[in-house]
């Protein structure tokens, strides 16, 4: 029996898997008619154990690729394999762009879909569901064609159940129309979190990208202190010279595991103190790549290495505008408790879709980069579960790596929605991952 | 399936009632566990340890009686508590040991191989089936307790330590031959314990209380270290210890 290693981004943990890579939905059902503890994997960009099924079957998407023609309506049906990199290096030069991405272009459409992704823009174009016209995917019960029109039960319950809903084979949705590769940007240092959370709740509305960066790690009146970043594409007339090329590969890499101590409470501040210090007090219509405003995390390869053997976890929750003192209440939390965040984003969601296990909903979110280590950490990240259960928000199963099972259900009172469209098509319960056993979410 | 932090969700403890299990599952049931088969060799003491489990936060407590002087029951033993956990098992400690006094024991046939038998053959035999049941399921971890006393035996507590020291050594083989299986055993190595088996040993230095013992267990579940020594700085005294001469040993160690 020969199993392969395999880890979520954050390397927390290592779990053995046959690991197999189906060419097509045939091979796909034939797993399912000899094995249990199956689940899809694209690129392994989860921080967790979504993609992980110790003792199971890990099926690889990336042979399910392929990419359609683009229509005239931006329409273009892709392989689930298929990432997102390499669909913008088709896209872009005929003037398309994803409607939605993440931080990196190196997670596939299959694995976008299953975490129901959102970008820079979800307070305007909701997450990738929102796109996705139709879904082909192979449950234990056989293949399906899914959308909001055939069995929209599964169709929504796909997003952002993890792969838990059956092998995703192809995406078909509809892309963005841009006239060049650039993105108009607007900057803004703030000095604190109030002064960013009241620029983003009334400045947003205006700009079709928004994020900002936040400084965990400064105390006092600077606590929260953020630069905010907001633009939209740019079109030819706001360009002296304008192209459609496609974005590069990363030229930068970490070659190898960095001390595990390297991201640590003093080097994590005088970086944050750099980054705050780099940016400019206020710039308008700034022009920039698109790699470089959508992909920062792209221009180095491996990044996660730099936090070393033991690894890191991304805490991303979100809650309610109602609740916005619980992004003040975390983020003093933390800078109290001296846990290092090398990076805090924060950006505002639109309203929620149908997924009864979607993760963006109206209101604010917060994603932490935190090295594991201090033995005080499991302790303030359940405090900080709590904080979230109260303001009536929840935390991003693509990041998670170790929320209980009663707070998660406490976070998706859609759960038992879930698991129901999750009994119809999989009896037997052959869909599982390390995240789902660990969070109940296998059906019984 | 435990979480990032190493904490587990389903746990089988062997020798569930001595001090440093019961304060371990104490500290798990308050993270993650929420299944605990604890065995052990008095039901009233393990009602008394599945009582304090479930006050800590475990839905789910079972216990299964044994003798560990019968090794041809360990198989069964073990079998039973995967059987009540009807789960993934994520860690299974062994926490079996009897030490009693030496001297009484050391020209004993009978006592002495009673010393061996609960020490080393039973959790052999245990471990044997534990390997086979998580191999199979493709991950989990074990612990076992072992001892300082088991890194250099001495004079006064050789028969404990000697059979630690199989113990011990069996279970770095154990490790190795886990490799690329998905299951870890890491070994603990504690040194003096205030616990009900240590009662009537002389005070030595780096003696700790039960709970500094299951903080050092935590953080080694937790970094995942293949030996655990608590208080950590064991780890560097018995570098030295292991090779000072036999004559300052028994002197140092034996007074």
């Amino acid at each position: 029996m020969t199993r392969t290693a395999l880890s979520g981004w954050g390397r927390t943990s290592t779990s053995y898997a046959d690991v197999l890579s189906p060419n097509n939905e045939s091979e796909i059902a034939l797993t399912f008619a000899t094995s249990r503890d199956v689940i899809a994997r694209g690129l392994g960009r989860s921080y967790g154990d979504a993609a992980l099924s110790s003792g199971g079957v890990v099926l690889s998407n990336r042979e399910l690729s392929g990419i359609g023609p683009i229509g005239a309506d931006g329409v273009v049906t892709v392989g689930a394999g298929v990432s997102l990199d390499e669909l913008l290096a088709q896209s872009i030069p005929r003037g398309w762009f994803v409607p939605v991405t993440t931080g990196t272009r190196q997670v596939t459409m299959g694995g976008a879909v299953a975490a129901d992704v959102h970008g820079k823009n979800h307070h305007v174009d909701g997450s990738i569901a929102r796109h996705v016209l139709s879904l082909r995917l192979v449950t234990p019960s056989g293949p399906v064609t899914v959308s909001p029109e055939i069995d929209a039960e599964l169709f929504w319950a796909t997003f952002g159940a993890m792969g838990l809903t059956g092998v995703l084979t192809s995406v078909t949705l509809r892309l963005t129309a841009i006239e060049t590769n650039q993105v108009l940007v607007d900057t803004d240092r703030l000095a604190n979190l109030d002064a960013v959370m009241s620029a983003m709740a009334l400045g947003d509305r205006d700009y079709r990208y928004s994020v900002a960066w936040v400084d965990c790690m400064s105390r006092g009146k600077h606590m929260g202190r953020a630069i905010l970043t907001r633009g939209a594409h740019a079109t030819k007339d706001d360009l002296d010279a304008s192209s459609l090329s496609s974005p590069k590969d990363a030229k930068l890499f970490v070659p190898f595991d960095a001390p595990s101590g390297l991201l640590n409470p003093l080097t994590v501040r005088a970086f944050n103190e750099l980054w705050f210090r780099s940016a400019p007090r206020h710039e308008e219509r700034e022009p920039q790549s698109l790699s470089t405003f959508f992909h920062p995390l792209d221009g180095v390869r491996d990044w996660n290495r730099l936090y070393g053997r033991r690894g890191f976890l991304q805490y991303q929750f979100c809650v309610p505008d109602r609740s916005s003192e619980t992004v003040v209440a975390a983020v003093d939390l933390l800078s109290s408790s001296k846990v290092a965040s090398f990076l805090a984003v924060l950006k505002r969601f639109g309203p929620a879709n149908e997924g009864p296990l979607s993760f963006p909903l109206e209101g604010w979110t917060l994603a932490l980069d935190i090295p594991v280590g201090p033995s005080k950490l499991p302790d303030i990240l359940d405090r900080l579960d709590e904080f979230v259960i109260e303001a009536g928000g929840r935390v991003y199963l693509a990041k998670d790596s170790r929320l209980s099972p009663e707070k998660f259900a406490a976070m998706y009172p859609r759960r038992s929605e879930f698991l129901a469209v999750k009994e119809r098509i999989d009896p037997e319960h052959q869909m599982s991952s390390d995240l789902a056993r660990r969070l109940d979410l296998v059906g019984k | 399936m435990e979480n990032a932090f190493g904490q587990p969700q389903t746990l089988i403890v062997l020798g569930g009632t001595s001090d440093i299990a019961r304060g371990l599952t104490k500290k798990l049931a308050a993270a993650r566990t929420h299944t605990v088969v604890l065995a052990g060799r008095s039901q009233s003491l393990l009602d008394e340890a599945s009582q304090e489990a479930t006050t800590y936060g475990a839905a789910t407590v079972d216990t299964v009686v044994f003798d560990a002087n019968d090794v041809t029951d360990a198989g069964r033993v073990v079998s039973e508590c995967f059987d009540k956990v009807d789960d993934t098992v994520d860690l299974v400690v062994v926490a079996i040991g009897l030490m009693g006094d030496q001297f009484e024991k050391e020209d004993d046939a009978t006592l002495a191989g009673e010393v061996a038998t609960v020490n080393f053959s039973w959790p052999v035999a245990a471990l044997a089936e534990t390997r086979r049941r998580l191999v199979a399921q493709g991950s989990g971890r074990i612990l076992v307790i072992s001892s300082v006393a088991a890194v250099r035996v001495r004079r006064s507590l050789y028969l404990y330590g000697g059979a630690k020291a199989g113990l011990d050594r069996l279970c770095q083989g154990m490790a190795d031959s886990l490799e690329g299986t998905g299951v870890r055993l890491q070994l603990v190595r504690p040194g003096v314990v205030r616990t009900r088996m240590a009662e009537g040993l002389p005070k030595v230095p780096f003696t700790t209380d039960v709970d500094e013992a299951v903080e050092n267990i935590l953080k080694g579940l937790a970094n995942g270290d293949p030996v655990i020594w608590s208080p950590p700085i064991l780890r560097y005294v018995f570098m030295i210890l292991r090779h000072v001469p036999r004559s300052l040993w028994r002197r140092v160690m034996d007074r």
